[in-house]
């Protein structure tokens, strides 16, 4: 039964934890827009939440392994293999990449995106409410 | 919770701006000073910024610290006054190489970097209290 409401939650909890990461990397790009070198970066969500999902459904690729001795597969999920370089617009001498327009862009449409992912929390939250009382 | 993490990296980027504009206010005060403690004219102030992860484990939060003051290397401004008892022989005396038109769009920078920061932690702040209510319709 708990597995069961655990499950209905999970996608949206998923969600929530992916743009609160996403929400993280574009917070580090905003503050280093005045460090010299440092290039701003970002990740695809809609192919990180996509992979996370399966590997939740346990419909990801796994290594079989035949002894104790053998490596386990890394998880496809790892957020460092995720992370890439947002292409520059305006390159700057410094070599610094963070272009404020494109990143306060993204922060005001991610915080949003959080918000609405809250939102359809809620609604199952409420959901589930609702068929747990008696009429 | 990683929002919480936004607050640091905002917090740490505030730190530094904040360094930054400490040294533009002290380059600003003693862009006159002819003289100091070492007997030679002031030099302007730079800091370096650094990008800095904040945690080992997490290649997404970076931070930033100011990672050295460097003083700006270009010669004195030489200044021809022959009253001034600090006046060489020629009666030239040396001032300090601050760059006022410099000094003034830095410390615009900063302050609206600053801005910046803060709006963030503010979004932070409205996302982390939407989430503490959720389930209490």
């Amino acid at each position: 039964m708990l597995s069961k409401i655990n499950r209905h939650f999970a996608f949206n909890e998923t969600a929530l934890k992916l743009r609160a990461t996403r929400q993280e990397v574009i917070a580090s790009n905003i503050a280093n827009a005045d460090t010299p070198g440092y290039k701003a970066r970002d990740f695809d969500f809609a192919a990180t939440l996509g992979s996370a999902v399966t590997a939740q459904r346990g419909q990801g690729v796994g290594l079989s392994r035949t002894d104790s001795r053998h490596l386990a597969g890394k998880p496809v999920n790892d957020l460092e293999a995720l992370l890439m370089y947002r292409n520059d617009v305006q390159p700057s001498i410094d070599g610094n990449t963070v272009d404020m327009n494109i990143e306060m862009s993204n922060f005001t449409d991610n915080a949003v995106r959080y918000q609405a992912s809250l939102t359809f929390m809620q609604q199952r939250i409420a959901g589930m409410k609702a068929a747990l009382q008696s009429q | 919770m990683s929002l919480f993490r936004v607050f640091d990296i905002a917090g740490s980027a505030m730190t530094a701006q904040s360094i930054r504009l400490n040294t533009t206010a002290s380059n600003l005060a003693n862009a006159e000073s002819a003289t100091s403690s070492t007997g030679q004219p002031y030099r302007a102030k730079q800091v370096v910024f650094s990008a800095t992860q904040l945690n080992a484990n997490q290649p997404q939060a970076v931070g930033v610290k100011v990672a050295a003051v460097s003083e700006d290397q270009s010669p004195a401004r030489l200044v021809y006054d022959p009253a001034n008892p600090l006046a060489d022989a020629t009666g030239y005396i040396a001032m300090p190489n601050v760059n006022v038109v410099e000094e003034m769009t830095n410390m615009i920078s900063a302050s609206r970097s600053y801005q910046t920061n803060a709006d963030m932690m503010n979004t932070a702040k409205t996302l982390l209290q939407r989430t503490l209510q959720l389930g209490s319709v």
